[in-house]
């Protein structure tokens, strides 16, 4: 009861402040202008018809090429709440789809329902087993989650390929390929499942106290333990459901294609979600964390994306293009880098090289979100674990 | 402090990586070299592979390991998982087990040069196949061994200009391989020469897919939103081809009649696909050259003169043909 009042209160005030004064104005600024760039290059841009029984546009192949991004990072986020890391969802992409797609061509009937529900259970439960071993590292041995997580992304994509065999697996299933390219409603099958977790989630960590019991876990595991909190439990958990969330998303992409791709499936997917997170203005020092954040940062990485095919980025600075707009909305997000900027605009003599400022920044962009982020949570932490403690 | 934690441990993890990789390779080195040892006149081969990103280099894996145990010769192969990092390792840690010869398939075309000197200084003969290298000195190698991408490019747009003769405008959009790569640059020089003398051919679009399903999917969707009207898709390998099948389709489009298909390989499922009408035209890459592999290492390590540029033999296949040879297609 009396966490819920302060999940309640740490919400906030209104919403206009809220909209203000959050970090989220930037990301969604940044998609915003994305769209905007990508309808002056190409007015149909937004357009979205109906063809058959499904929604067809760009902005359907956004949100359905960017669903598997943004269920990843949903884990993920959880994950970087408790003050971890997550690097090895990318393997569990990989090794996910190989064993749904080496299960359905081996079925006896490889187009059958059935052969496509086997083979997505077993590659899930086996998503399961990869998480609880992650969970096992860093809960039990209490190896650092950096580290923990290393062993299964560099052994990860071997097992994939040692389950493949190395070769690109080709399947044919309507049931497999639904998850992946399907349409209900006229929606991409992709997306409802991606937001679908997203909003359990949120209901399920916001609505409870165990959003709070993550973020205390992130802000002082020990003291957490002290208040009566289940800290390894929890850390399990959330390993387990990014495995988890990591695993569904490996589905989504090999069913896009229908074939699994162990070398390729899910390549750098960790870094893209991890990118999501912080962009969402999650922080990596764990603590307070954003869903809503993660939404709009993968969707920003995902129109970034489309961006660079549809406006004609030559291919060899498209890699150029996406670092200077993750860069500009970093600098943007960070307070010391805006005040840094506004003081030079007042006083340019005053202010330094230009060449020092500007390498500065980053750093401080970084630190300041690091910062913000953890601070004032830290200053509620005391009070918040003896209201636990006591309810 | 946390920047510092996360530096550190940053550094560490990229440590961690690298000695993981090394230590694996070296195992197998040390294993390969006590073994090779015993026999002096087996050849000791270091492969190393670009990675497994297709079909069709799987198929190239399977011929080279299959010939070297044919031919006797002692393969130490690597995967570089398509980083060219990887690769220099590979190509170090051969040099250091100081095998006969050295074969690889370099990621991209530039930064050999250091590599190799240090090859070249060790007294060990390099043979490139399947992808060239990008360097002034050309006694870094002793021959290079592969396919003529330029001519598959070629042969590629021979076909479209062929095919579109008397159209009025023919747009098409490319799905270009890694950037960098030697094939996707050479396959792109070659089609854009072949139809250079057609006014009616353009392309309109060009976007890597980074040779993968995925990425042909997601580039080839985005064409179809930007660009209102799309005639061809030239693919530089199947793979990308089969991502724009899918893109196609669920474009609700017909793929082989509303928008035509080019690709280059001719991998298997490629294969199946322009035997079904979905694909309008491969061009053969021919990824079974692990027996001039051998043979050309046989020949370079007794010390006889090979030529610098070997090509390996191959053709092209339209529906019907596909139709025919598909049951006969070993990879």
């Amino acid at each position: 009861m009396s966490a819920q009042q302060l999940a309640a209160e740490e919400r906030g005030p209104g919403l206009v402040a809220r909209a203000t004064g959050s970090r989220l104005l930037w990301p969604v600024l940044a998609l915003v202008a994305l769209l905007v760039l990508n309808t002056a290059v190409n007015p149909g841009f937004l357009s979205v018809e109906v063809r058959g029984d499904r929604l067809y546009g760009s902005l359907v192949d956004i949100l359905k090429n960017g669903a598997p991004v943004l269920l990843v990072a949903v884990g993920m986020t959880l994950v970087i709440a408790t003050r971890g890391i997550d690097l090895s969802v990318g393997a569990v992409v990989a090794i996910a789809g190989a064993v749904a797609c080496t299960s359905v061509a081996t079925a006896p009937d490889p187009s059958s329902p059935s052969a496509a529900v086997v083979g997505m259970s077993t590659a899930l439960a086996v998503c399961v087993l990869l998480g609880l071993w992650n969970g096992f590292l860093v809960s039990v041995v209490g190896i650092q989650p950096i580290i923990a997580t290393l062993v299964l992304m560099t052994a990860g994509r071997g097992i994939a390929m040692l389950i493949t065999d190395a070769q690109i697996i080709t399947v044919n299933n309507p049931t497999l390929n639904a998850v992946g390219a399907g349409f209900v409603l006229l929606l991409p099958v992709p997306i409802l499942i991606s937001v679908g977790v997203l909003v359990a989630v949120a209901l399920l960590t916001r609505r409870t106290a165990l959003g709070l019991f993550v973020e205390s876990v992130g802000i002082n595991p020990e003291a957490s333990r002290l208040a009566g909190l289940r800290s390894r439990t929890i850390l399990w958990t959330v390993y387990v459901f990014s495995a988890l969330c990591a695993g569904v998303a490996g589905l989504m992409i090999a069913a896009n294609v229908n074939a699994a791709d162990a070398n390729n499936a899910g390549l750098w997917i960790e870094l893209d979600a991890i990118l999501a997170v912080v962009i969402g203005g999650t922080s990596l020092a764990g603590g307070r964390y954003s869903l809503a954040g993660t939404l709009v940062g993968a969707m920003v990485i995902q129109t970034l994306t489309t961006t660079v095919y549809s406006i004609g980025v030559p291919p060899e600075v498209s890699l150029v293009f996406k670092a200077v707009v993750v860069i500009l909305v970093f600098l943007a997000q960070s307070p010391q880098a805006r005040g840094l900027l506004v003081r030079r605009r007042r006083r340019p003599a005053a202010a330094g090289s230009p060449r020092g400022g500007g390498r500065r920044a980053p750093g401080d962009g970084a630190g300041s979100s690091g910062g913000t982020g953890s601070t004032p949570v830290r200053e509620d932490a005391p009070q918040e674990h003896q209201e636990v403690g006591r309810a | 402090m946390f920047k510092k934690t996360l530096a550190s441990t940053v550094g560490a993890v990229l440590l961690l990586g690298m000695t993981a990789c090394g230590s694996s390779d070296d195992a197998g080195g040390a294993a390969g070299g006590s073994t090779s040892g015993g026999g002096d006149d087996a050849i000791t081969m270091g492969f190393a592979q670009v990675g497994a990103e297709s079909g069709w280099r799987t198929a190239n894996t399977a011929s080279i390991q299959a010939s070297a145990e044919e031919a006797g010769v002692e393969l130490q192969f690597s995967d570089a998982q398509q980083k060219q990092a990887n690769q220099i390792q590979a190509l170090r840690s051969y040099i250091q087990q100081q095998v006969d010869v050295i074969a690889f398939s370099p990621v991209v075309e530039t930064g050999w040069d250091t590599v190799l000197q240090e090859a070249k200084r060790a007294g060990i003969p390099v043979i490139l196949t399947d992808r060239s290298i990008d360097s002034p000195d050309d006694t870094l190698y002793a021959t290079f061994l592969g396919s003529d991408f330029v001519a598959e490019g070629e042969k590629a747009g021979e076909w479209l200009v062929e095919d579109s003769a008397g159209a009025d405008q023919v747009n098409v959009v490319e799905l270009q391989g890694t950037t960098g790569a030697a094939p996707a640059i050479d396959r792109k020089e070659g089609f854009e020469s072949a139809i250079a003398g057609a006014d009616n051919i353009e392309v309109v679009a060009s976007q890597t897919g980074d040779f993968t399903r995925s990425g042909g999917r997601q580039v080839m969707e985005a064409f179809l939103q930007s660009q209102p009207d799309i005639d061809v898709v030239y693919a530089h390998n199947d793979d990308m081809g089969l991502g724009a099948i899918e893109a196609i389709e669920a474009a609700g489009m017909v793929p082989g009649e509303d928008i035509k298909i080019i690709t280059v390989d001719a991998v298997k499922d490629g294969m199946q696909a322009l035997a079904d009408g979905k694909i309008s035209f491969i061009v053969e890459c021919n990824p079974l050259l692990g027996d001039q592999l051998m043979e050309l290492a046989d020949q370079v390590v007794a010390g006889e003169e090979v030529p610098k540029r070997v090509v390996v033999e191959e053709t092209t296949f339209t529906q019907e043909e596909a139709a025919a040879a598909l049951p006969d297609r070993q990879y």
